[in-house]
């Protein structure tokens, strides 16, 4: 059982009985005993930084390492400071592109969906995607892309087979609008949603191996499981030939 | 709707007076001999010339680490004068200078981007040029006379060599930044390739490791419109009346290369100056037609037409690529040691946006740390020295940043 599914119960605890349905999911989850005292974690924060901090354990000290979508170059300049990664962004929005020279990481200002033909086979260790995937309006060549630049790929997404976002739709009728994917269908950058099976499927036809998987799921960060399609919010799995 | 978004575009640079507390105010440029009278310089394409004199101005202080130095490189028909205003235009001959602060003066003074309280800059006019650094127009001693065309052909990486030699009379051995624009550019990326333990950071504005073929052709329609002067005789008419009408053509062709189709739509539209009047075949009525003459007839009276022709041969010669790389971009850029920041202009049909990529990329494949930025902008080449706003930021951050 997680958070989630106690959050799901609070208006069914409510119409049980009214005093049930003011406790807090904290309370709910020490009375059914899974989140321990003390532990809680903002949520917010946890989905802001866990994939970086996947990423830092992943990386090994001193690899060469492309950014795609960096943004401001949070990472990269973490990743530098930690790891003496040498790192270069590739960054599209002007304020990100400018925010991540200020930072002194540096960047590339061009559309991931114009390729990335400029480079050679084989002259980064790692390529990341975080986030970044499910805004492209070509994934699969940018799928065989980075695995071409790149001996490795670390691909995150928020996963849109997870039960609140299923549930979401089911009940509303409309296009979900959740934590992972705050958006409405109008302005939302994230014109290719998929859900974790899909990214499955689609590797395996595409003949690319999963090295690794680890999923954000009940508030916690752990290794992907079976089923972790309608249980993971976030997903993020290291790719390779 | 599209004439308010038009005026909202519109923007007018409003020049900083002398006693501006943002202005480096009144400037002396001063002159440096630093090849004497019995030496010579060693240029790239095989000649020499002797003596050698550069013209220079700085403004702020050098600290005493000597380590605050950014140099800027001028474009084709710039200047030493980068900043400030000229103390003594008038007595130069250089009445184009009263009216106006140096080129770059948007981004260079106490407080603006390139922060002279912070920096010690330099800006030198280069060899071959018309602006107290020895050209074709300066007097040889040899004959008394002037070089015309006995001067050497000279080379962006000759600017280069000169600067550098500049900078060793001064006592200068590292450069915190190196900065230029168009031809400037150039220079910057020359001065990373060439010199890459001297340089900590490079900024390349609307340029790229050579010129296009297209370039190339624009060049050779100004170089023709010179050279086809009835003045021009082989380029000894500093005794007579001088090719202005070819030298005007050049700068007229020259400038709308600096330009984009939309700066000139938005800037004159079809808009015509005549109102009245009989039509003629003749033409001249339209307003950008009027504006084109003008940046002739004006250009000829500060410019020297043999300095065009050394110069944009100088230009169309420049290859980086196979100057350094054996005509290898990528292996060229394995030289490098500094931070580059390679930035373009949506609208550059001169240094395209795509060609300034390629030479980002280049560094990238080389293994090098490369910066790429395209600016959105209708002002074509020339957006390096108006968009002042999204310069001032990439000048500041970059300059700012650590050296990896």
């Amino acid at each position: 059982m997680s958070k989630e599914v106690i959050e799901a119960l609070k208006p069914l605890l409510a119409k049980i009985d009214p005093a049930l349905g003011k406790l807090t999911r904290n309370e709910i989850g020490k009375a059914l005993g899974y989140v321990p005292a003390g532990t809680e974690v903002s949520d917010e924060a946890l989905r802001e930084r866990w994939e970086d901090d996947v990423i830092l354990r992943i990386i090994p000290e001193g690899a060469r390492v492309l950014d795609l979508g960096c943004g401001d170059g949070q990472l990269l300049e973490k990743l530098h400071r930690e790891k003496n990664v040498s790192g270069q962004g590739v960054e599209l929005n002007q304020a990100d592109v400018f925010a991540a020279i200020a930072r002194g990481v540096p960047v590339l200002q061009i559309d991931l969906d114009e390729g990335l033909k400029e480079l050679t086979n084989d002259c980064f260790d790692y390529v990341v995607l975080e986030e970044t995937l499910q805004t492209l309006n070509r994934p699969t060549a940018m799928l065989q892309e980075m695995l071409r630049v790149g001996r490795r790929g670390i691909v995150s997404f928020p996963n849109f087979g997870y039960w609140k976002v299923r549930l979401d739709l089911l009940l509303s009728g409309r296009m979900p609008v959740t934590e992972s994917l705050p958006y409405r269908w109008y302005d939302t950058p994230n014109i290719h949603l998929l859900c974790l099976q899909d990214f499955l499927d689609w590797v395996k036809q595409q003949k690319v191996k999963i090295a690794e998987a680890h999923v954000l799921a009940d508030g916690e960060v752990r290794p992907m499981r079976d089923g972790d399609n309608l249980y993971a919010e976030q997903c993020l799995l290291v790719v390779e030939r | 709707m599209i004439e308010q978004q038009t005026q909202k575009r519109k923007r007018r640079i409003v020049d900083d007076p002398p006693d501006s507390p943002t202005s480096v105010g009144w400037t002396e440029a001063r002159t440096l001999r630093i090849i004497g009278t019995d030496e010579t310089l060693k240029l790239e394409k095989g000649g020499e010339i002797g003596p050698v004199d550069v013209e220079y101005e700085t403004y702020g202080e050098l600290s005493p680490a000597k380590d605050n130095v950014v140099l800027i490189c001028h474009a084709l028909s710039g200047d030493a004068h980068a900043a400030g205003w000229d103390k003594h235009a008038e007595a130069a001959g250089r009445q184009f200078r009263m009216k106006h602060p140096g080129w770059w003066d948007t981004v260079i003074g106490p407080g603006k981007a390139i922060d002279t309280r912070k920096f010690f800059v330099i800006c030198s006019n280069f060899l071959g040029s018309c602006y107290g650094t020895t050209g074709p127009s300066s007097i040889n001693p040899r004959t008394g006379k002037p070089y015309a065309l006995s001067f050497p052909v000279v080379t962006v990486s000759d600017w280069v060599k000169v600067q550098a030699i500049l900078l060793d009379k001064l006592g200068i051995e590292r450069v915190h930044c190196v900065i230029g624009g168009s031809l400037g550019g150039q220079q910057a990326l020359e001065w990373a390739l060439a010199y890459p333990q001297r340089v900590d950071r490079a900024i390349v504005f609307a340029a790229a490791h050579r010129l296009s073929t297209q370039g190339v052709a624009f060049n050779a329609v100004g170089r023709q419109a010179i050279m086809t002067d009835a003045n021009f005789n082989q380029g000894n008419y500093y005794e007579s009346e001088h090719p202005k009408n070819g030298l005007a053509v050049a700068r007229m062709m020259a400038h709308i290369t600096y330009l984009s189709e939309a700066g000139m739509h938005q800037k004159f539209g079809r808009r015509l100056r005549l109102e009245n009047g009989s039509p003629s075949a003749l033409g001249g009525e339209f307003e950008v037609e009027s504006y084109l003459d003008y940046q002739g007839r004006s250009f000829v009276q500060r410019f020297d037409a043999n300095s065009y022709l050394y110069i944009t041969w100088a230009m169309n010669h420049y290859d980086a690529a196979h100057r350094w790389g054996g005509g290898d971009l990528v292996e060229a850029c394995r030289r490098i040691q500094s931070k580059v920041l390679v930035c373009s202009f949506s609208t550059d049909w001169l240094y395209t946006p795509q060609q300034c990529r390629e030479l980002a990329f280049a560094m990238c494949r080389a293994g090098k740390s490369a910066n790429y930025v395209n600016v959105p902008s209708n002002y074509g080449h020339d957006s390096f020295l108006v968009e002042t706003e999204p310069v001032s930021q990439l000048l500041r951050s970059f300059l700012a940043g650590g050296k990896r």
